[in-house]
């Protein structure tokens, strides 16, 4: 009894566990680890990578794996730059988020009205929305060198990088959303029974199609921090992304099998992989045994979720 | 006299969770007969036929074979003694061939790679047992009685002395059926056993040469066919003995029609005419399996598409979601509590108030302290253990799962409530409060229609029964002056009549 209690800890917060082993350690073995400005650069370079985790969580807890998001980071890319460069600066920032959640909308649609599986769906999604996004840019780099463009993902607010402010008020949203809200239940219902949900009065195709428009939203709502940051669009940017965002929000805990999870665990995954990340850049050890203790720390993750399955 | 027996147990007992589904059955089968296993829905025949065929692990009990007790008794050991299961849900490889699957498994390889022999070698199985197939046909391709000689061929592939059959007739002809039962016979005059799995009276009585019967998980009798009939089978599945569970007075004081449904006619089967059930009154529903009473009731409230009036309280739903239905007061608790009811990753507080969901949040935001105090009224109401408004229902006891499963749809205070077997599968403490509640339910003038699997909690529950075949209420019949044997009897009458109209 006591041993299953102290298994069902590890497994509830193994993520958090790992955190702090790992924290501790790289204090000990490097002076430079623990320092404000090595923290905070840690959390603004991964601050787009934590705010499309956090809306995976949403899509992996409803039951479904979105794999377009990194095109949809792509052609908000695109778009924010070309509106910046064309109209107005201030309106490719504005408008890249929407671009992403009419396109996650679109997701959404394919998926509740062709029956298909959200896996497949959005493999074919994702090329459609790469080929639009090389298309527009006519696969070239469209650089924004305008203030009023770069300020977003350079500037600070109070010290703290503004990136970082969007990630913390983005993952508190989408935690409220998720817990105090009918929505969330509803999310909840339909991943964790899709019959009983239906019984249950609930339109589970909206359900389904709201999960994914905030994936689009939060791939547009990274892509213009990421795309301000460095001051160019491009069709290629966010390469990946969507199989990290996955990544981290397993890592964290939640169910692959839907209907359980929580957005701080999404975090903490990114938080996790990143301190790997990092500490191998300060300790400079070969990158070969960074990609090779990553992938180790993600399978042992999936396999603790599985031992919980089958119990 | 007759022969040893080839396969026998002893004091078999299976248990799910805290419900006894078998208790100290003893059985001999022969060499060279079909033996009938029947018994009302939920009497355990095929749970019996589980266990012989290794697919269920018994949880005392001995098996022998040859006179030889067995110590490991799985599906994979009892192929190596011979005896082969042929499930109702059949076990193919779709888009594998004929042969592919009769041999899957058994294929003739060198280091690894198929020698492609399949064919052939069914070819001669087929001709020793005279059952033809093509055996380059996919298996997808075939119906559903050519699939079952697919299994049998399988069967026969692997040696099979005896093969248990679950319900092998559900989904076939009546010229199909007559073929099976040949099939069954050929096996028989071979020196195989056939362990015939069935709720179809007729069809035990036709080719069966000894039957035994069950009843709530226990042996009646083992016979000889020659000595039974219809009638005698009957009584058996019922008992003379009425069992002792009580059921709560039943209020005869009806008042206003609330539930009123015409012309209801659905895709998946369902033609009701007319169907009118009253504050306080508790209507049943009667049946065999598979005769479209969940239909009818998925059919009320909109979970399946259908054409038709329903009206609640003199209002006729005009939006036929179950959104609507909920609101206006109709609720349905399915059968399935796993697959259709509960949400097994939800704490049992969510679970309750989700279909009503709108009634206890304000703008979208959920109101928390309304849902726990909801939650824990009907716990406390319907007495569910352990008492956690968070507690983690998947470790929930089956009787306690039906309990929050009923507390989810009492929470909006339905005006009409649809229970789709109430009871199945929970201990008898657990049943007796649902029956409790049902009564009670009634008193405050909610109108209540049972469909249930066991006749006896249909009439002991209910003021009205109606007979339920092929979706139509056939019959109406008054539960005080009408008998369990009876109902029974008639249940079958229709079945056949509507065979041979088929």
């Amino acid at each position: 009894m006591t041993r299953a209690k102290v298994f069902y800890f590890l497994q509830t917060y193994a993520v958090l566990i790992l955190i702090a082993m790992l924290m501790l350690a790289l204090s000990l073995l490097s002076d430079s680890f623990l320092t404000g400005r090595n923290l905070l650069n840690i959390l603004n370079q991964n601050a787009p990578l934590a705010i499309m985790a956090s809306a995976m969580t949403l899509v992996i807890i409803v039951g479904g794996f979105d794999l377009s998001v990194g095109a949809i980071f792509a052609m908000g890319s695109v778009a924010s730059a070309w509106l910046a460069v064309n109209v107005d600066p201030y309106l490719g920032l504005l408008l890249a988020p929407f671009v992403g959640l009419a396109l996650g909308f679109a997701n959404g649609l394919a998926i509740t009205t062709l029956r298909v599986h959200s896996f497949l769906a959005t493999i074919a999604t994702a090329l459609i929305f790469k080929g639009i996004a090389v298309a527009l840019s006519d696969g070239r780099l469209i650089s924004v060198r305008l203030d009023d463009f770069t300020w977003l993902g350079r500037g600070r607010f109070l010290g703290v990088f503004n990136s970082v402010w969007l990630m913390v008020a983005f993952a508190l949203i989408l935690t409220f959303l998720l817990t105090r809200t009918t929505f969330g239940r509803r999310v909840f219902s339909v991943g964790g029974n899709e019959e009983a949900a239906i019984l249950s009065g609930i339109r589970t195709n909206r359900i389904k199609i709201a999960a994914f428009a905030i994936a689009g939203f939060a791939a547009g709502l990274a892509s213009i921090i990421t795309t301000s940051r460095v001051a160019v669009g491009q069709a290629t940017a966010g390469d990946g992304l969507e199989l990290q965002a996955i990544a981290a929000v397993i890592l964290g805990g939640t169910s692959i099998y839907g209907g359980q999870g929580a957005v701080w665990r999404s975090l903490a995954g990114v938080f996790l992989l990143a301190l790997v990340n990092n500490g191998f850049n300060i300790l400079s050890i070969d990158p070969f045994f960074r990609d090779l203790t990553m992938g180790l720390i993600i399978l042992a993750a999936v396999g603790l979720s599985a031992v919980g399955q089958r119990r | 006299m007759s022969a040893a027996p080839l396969l026998s147990v002893r004091g078999i007992g299976v248990r799910f969770g805290d419900v006894d589904v078998l208790s100290g059955i003893d059985l001999d089968i022969r060499p060279g007969e079909v033996h009938g296993l029947i018994g009302e829905n939920g009497a355990g025949k095929s749970s019996l036929g589980k266990v012989l065929g290794g697919y269920y692990r018994a949880s005392n009990g001995e098996i022998s074979v040859d006179g030889r007790p067995q110590n490991r008794w799985d599906t994979p050991a009892a192929l190596d003694a011979g005896v082969a299961i042929m499930h109702q849900e059949l076990q193919l490889v779709p888009a594998l061939t004929v042969a592919q699957n009769v041999f899957l498994g058994l294929e003739e390889h060198r280091h690894g790679i198929l020698r492609g022999t399949e064919a052939a070698r069914l070819d001669v199985l087929m001709g020793q047992s005279g059952l033809r197939l093509d055996p380059h046909a996919k298996a997808a391709s075939l119906t559903i009685a050519e699939q079952q000689k697919i299994e049998i061929l399988r069967a026969l592939a692997r040696q099979a002395r005896v093969i248990v059959m679950d319900e092998p007739t559900a989904a076939l002809s009546k010229s199909e059926i007559v073929q099976l039962h040949r099939i069954m016979r050929a096996l028989r005059d071979e020196g195989r056993s056939v362990i015939y799995v069935t709720h179809f009276l007729n069809d035990v009585l036709d080719v069966a040469d000894r039957i035994t019967v069950l009843r709530n998980g226990k042996k009646v009798r083992t016979g000889d066919t020659a000595d039974e009939t219809r009638e005698t089978l009957v009584s058996a599945m019922l008992g003379s003995t009425k069992t002792d569970t009580l059921y709560p007075p039943k209020s005869r004081d009806h008042g206003e029609v609330v539930l009123s449904v015409q012309d209801l006619t659905s895709p998946t089967g369902t033609a009701v005419q007319r169907l009118e059930i009253r504050a306080g009154e508790v209507v049943g529903f009667a049946g065999l399996m598979g005769a479209g009473r969940s239909e009818i009731a998925r059919a009320i409230i909109g979970a399946d598409p259908a054409s038709g009036e329903v009206a609640v309280a003199g209002r006729a739903l005009t939006d036929r979601s179950i959104a609507a239905a909920t609101e206006a007061g109709i609720v349905m608790v399915p059968e399935d509590r796993r697959g259709q009811g509960l949400v097994m990753s939800s704490p049992v507080r969510a679970n309750i108030s989700l279909p009503h969901l709108g009634a206890i949040s304000a703008r979208g935001i959920m109101a928390n302290a309304r849902e726990r105090a909801l939650a824990l009224g009907l716990i406390d109401q319907l007495d569910i253990r352990p008492a956690m408004v968070d507690g983690d229902v998947s470790n929930y006891s089956g009787g306690n799962q039906q309990k929050v499963l009923l507390g989810k749809w009492l929470a909006g205070n339905p005006k009409v409530l649809i229970l789709d077997e109430p009871s199945r599968g929970v201990d008898v403490g657990a049943r007796e409060t649902i029956h409790r509640e049902i009564g009670r339910l009634a008193s405050e003038g909610v109108a209540i229609l049972v469909i249930s699997s066991e006749i006896d909690e249909v009439l002991g529950l209910a003021t009205r029964v109606f007979l339920v075949d092929r979706g139509r209420l056939v019959d109406e019949i008054d539960p005080d002056e009408v008998g369990e044997a009876e109902v029974l009897a008639a249940l079958f009458n229709h079945q056949s009549v509507g065979e041979t109209a088929a």
